[in-house]
């Protein structure tokens, strides 16, 4: 079990300081995510699934417990570039273009040009953008520069996609498209994704494991398997082994907030 | 009186086209668009040019633009030798060092947050100082020549730019600097790829704000001393010599310089952040 | 309060900077002054000294540095000189002597403040005027806008000449200055300001059949507030320098501009550093002036803090 598990937590502590006094963003969180895992985290805002997702990013510092990503430390795995890692917005620069924007992790970890190249073009077509690489991101819709970016966190082959809400400012149309598009990258792909998002129907459509998370403090309450099989067509959201598990993602975020 | 008379017809006549024009349906159009404002100075100008003949003002009061028009033909080399002096070598020469100190102290400034935090309010105030006022001093200190007009420029230069540097290097969001940190980026890939590119529309603020400060500065230091030749120094002498077409004709100069530099620095901006949202138009 | 501490650095580092650079500044007339009383000096005599770079020469002389932040005429005056002569002439003058810095002071804020009175009402004014008048609008914002870009304050000596022809004397032609210089500005920042309501504000006020002069009042004239006084303190900058620059051509006797010139005329650098000191305090009394209206504005209308 534990050489398949490529991002390990154990009893994993972080407290904010902050003016009202201490935050305790996560406590005790122990979690294992396994190769080729797609791990979903929900919960209500204040659950601590992003501070947790930043912490495997090495973006914010633990104060308590253990924390391994590929057996090295979160600090150590970032600068082995060991994850790509999508924000909410795309975050594109305006003044390069789309290609321009997936070169540009490339560039600075020192791939030469015509890897460059190939890449680019490579997850362009993973993405479904042929053809719109020396388009500006202002020209392209929402959906299109989400996608972009994650062509970008893709560009540079990590094994691990850590996804912090990706599609949450999109409309539930493009969402389900994504979603869609999303499954079938991972599948060609084998890639470990982290994924956060506030979405049950997304959480569990998307994930092998849907991780219930709650606020003050930041805990696990719930870790679900889904039953659900590989194959997934959108439709299987109306059958009632998906809408089971929904009920179960809903209990435990209800179970979670019943003191509240 | 009747020249006089005249000029108000025309004004009225023209005022009367503009109103037509900019509520008709081609007032969107590009040709309304130059064509409005045209005819507003050119009636200006001949209102000026009537009026001052209708009344028969002396030409030490105040010169019809068919006399500052034909002084300024008359002069163009004396004109061309005071715009090298006072344009080319001491305006220009300045802004170009002073522009490339403050991006200099800038890239600093940004790499300490204890300097940042320091100079940036000294900086800001002493960007809102009449730093005109150094000109008698930098003056007594590196002569007469263009040199001295340098200094003032650089110094008049150097704080708008640094501060526009400074706060545009500060643009980006927490998000793009996560972005760069889980690439493992260093802090000069961050600077170039990110951060300078991110700026570009602030420098560019900072320095058109620089080209006509840097026009005034030369200018003005001319009048605390100069050579016998510079726009400034022509300015203060033929005041003196109450020749008040030369004078117009000098401004008419500075006017051309300072809309044509600015113009260049607003051209290069178009190229460098087309992708920003007020230049996509 | 997060500042102050780099701040105060930063500025004792000035102050600092500005002591050292004093010692090369004035190096060559403090070790004539100590040669002459019989100080030695290396190198001896004038002539091989006038050879060597300043640096140099304050390298091979420290014990006479002290002299360099002493002297009457220094090249570069030190700080406790020019604070000095501030005190001296500010606080211990009478206002109404021809030395006090004071006087000078008030007859050029006095030509700031009604050149900037005048040039703001009637730049305000314009700006109404554009908004409401397409024509106005389309014929005057270009001009308004391409003077940013050229250097006016050029025509001041000329005003200040004609004028005095035609027997017009002191404070209006300087007055006429200000007024023009802070005039743009203010035309161009009160335009953007009462042009700042989005679409959906202006929609708002259409679906309440506001008239006119409703959205005007209601609206426009608000939201223009925080854009009115980013140019007034521009403006009043502005105004300031085209007093002082108003105060040369003519060699007037008073006003800070005056100060200036006569100080380098007659080589007297501690008296032109200290005019500009009072320039640099006058204009940021001026501007902290027009931003404490802005926040008692601001403040009355419930968006500032």
């Amino acid at each position: 079990m534990s050489d398949l598990a490529v991002i390990q937590a154990k009893g994993l502590d972080l407290t904010f300081q902050t003016n009202d006094g201490a935050v305790q963003a996560l406590k005790g969180v122990d979690l294992d995510i396994n190769r080729g895992d797609f791990v979903s985290f929900i919960g209500p805002s204040g659950c601590g699934k992003t501070t947790f997702l930043r912490c495997v990013a090495a973006l914010e510092t633990p104060t308590g417990g253990s924390l391994t990503v590929n057996g090295m430390s979160p600090e150590e795995a970032r600068q082995a570039r060991a994850y790509g890692y999508v924000f909410q917005a795309a975050g594109l620069y305006p003044w390069r273009t789309i290609a321009g924007n997936i070169r540009l992790p490339l560039e600075i970890m020192g791939f030469s040009k015509a890897e460059q190249n190939e890449r680019v073009e490579k997850v362009l077509e993973l993405v479904d953008l042929a053809g719109f690489g020396g388009k500006f991101p202002w020209q392209l819709s929402g959906g299109m520069q989400q996608r972009a970016s994650i062509a970008r966190a893709l560009s540079f082959d990590a094994d691990i996609l850590l996804m912090d809400e990706p599609f949450g400012a999109l409309d539930e149309i493009v969402r389900d498209h994504l979603n869609e598009e999303l499954l079938k990258l991972w599948e060609r792909t084998g890639k470990t994704i982290g994924f956060v998002t506030h979405s049950i129907p997304e959480a569990v459509y998307l994930s092998t494991r849907i991780v219930v998370m709650s606020p003050r403090p930041g805990r696990i309450t719930d870790v679900i398997e889904s039953p659900l099989p590989k194959e997934r067509p959108l439709d299987i959201r109306d059958t009632p082994e998906f809408l089971e598990v929904a009920h179960r993602v809903r209990e435990g975020l209800r179970a979670g907030h019943a003191y509240d | 009186m009747p020249l006089v008379i005249a000029a108000f017809v025309l004004w009225a006549a023209a005022w009367w086209l503009n109103i037509r024009i900019a509520n008709g349906p081609a007032a969107g159009s590009q040709a309304a668009k130059l064509g409005v404002p045209a005819i507003f100075g050119l009636t200006l100008l001949a209102m000026w040019e009537l009026i001052v003949r209708g009344l028969d003002l002396p030409m030490v009061i105040l010169p019809a633009p068919s006399m500052i028009a034909e002084r300024f033909a008359a002069s163009l080399p004396i004109l061309w030798q005071d715009f090298v002096q006072t344009v080319v070598k001491g305006a220009l020469s300045g802004y170009v060092i002073g522009c490339l100190a403050a991006f200099g102290t800038a890239i600093l400034v940004d790499r300490w947050d204890f300097l940042r935090r320091g100079l940036m309010p000294v900086g800001s105030f002493v960007a809102a100082l009449p730093i005109v006022g150094t000109a008698p001093i930098l003056v007594m200190w590196y002569g007469f020549d263009w040199q001295s007009k340098a200094a003032v420029v650089v110094v008049m230069v150097f704080f708008p730019v640094l501060v526009n540097i400074t706060a545009g290097l500060q643009e980006t969001t927490q998000m793009q600097r996560d972005q760069m940190k889980t690439w493992a980026a260093s802090y000069w890939q961050g600077f170039w790829k990110l951060r300078l590119p991110a700026a570009m529309p602030f420098v560019f603020n900072g320095l058109k704000i620089s080209s006509t400060l840097a026009l005034i500065g030369a200018i003005v230091a001319e009048f605390f001393g100069s050579p016998i030749v510079g726009m400034g120094f022509r300015i203060s002498i033929s005041v003196g010599q109450l020749a008040l077409d030369m004078v117009w004709a000098e401004i008419v100069v500075a006017a051309i310089a300072g809309s044509a530099f600015y113009g260049i620095v607003a051209f290069i901006e178009r190229k460098v952040t087309f992708w920003h949202p007020s230049q996509r138009g | 309060m997060r500042s102050l501490l780099p701040v105060l650095t930063v500025v004792a580092a000035i102050l600092a900077f500005w002591y050292v650079a004093c010692i090369p500044m004035n190096i060559h007339f403090a070790a004539m002054q100590a040669e002459r009383a019989g100080v030695p000096v290396t190198p001896e005599g004038m002539a091989p000294r006038r050879e060597m770079g300043a640096i140099p020469l304050a390298a091979r002389n420290p014990h006479i540095w002290a002299e360099t932040w002493v002297q009457d005429k220094p090249r570069l005056p030190a700080p406790h000189q020019v604070a000095i002569e501030l005190w001296q002439t500010t606080v211990e003058k009478k206002v109404t002597s021809k030395r006090s810095l004071v006087f000078h002071g008030w007859v050029t804020l006095s030509a700031t403040l009604v050149g900037f009175g005048i040039g703001a009402v009637a730049g305000v004014l314009l700006a109404v005027g554009i908004v409401h008048s397409r024509a106005m609008d389309m014929s005057v914002m270009p001009w308004a806008i391409a003077s940013q870009t050229i250097p006016i304050l050029a025509i001041a000596p000329m005003i200040i000449v004609v004028l005095n022809s035609v027997g017009v004397q002191g404070l209006v032609p300087k007055a006429i200055i200000s007024a023009y210089l802070s005039f743009f500005p203010v035309v161009v920042g009160m335009v953007k300001g009462l042009r700042s309501p989005t679409p959906m504000d202006l929609d708002l006020m259409r679906t309440w059949n506001a008239s006119r002069d409703q959205t005007f009042r209601k609206l426009r004239l608000p939201a223009s507030v925080p854009y009115l006084f980013a140019s007034l303190k521009i403006g009043i900058a502005a105004s300031l320098v085209g007093a002082i620059v108003g105060e040369l051509p003519t060699g007037a006797a008073r006003g800070l501009g005056a100060r200036l010139l006569s100080g380098s005329y007659y080589g007297q650098t501690v008296q032109i550093w200290s005019a500009l000191f009072a320039t640099a305090i006058l204009a940021a009394v001026l501007v902290a002036a027009i931003a404490a209206m802005e926040r008692a504005t601001l403040k009355r209308m419930g968006v500032g803090r």
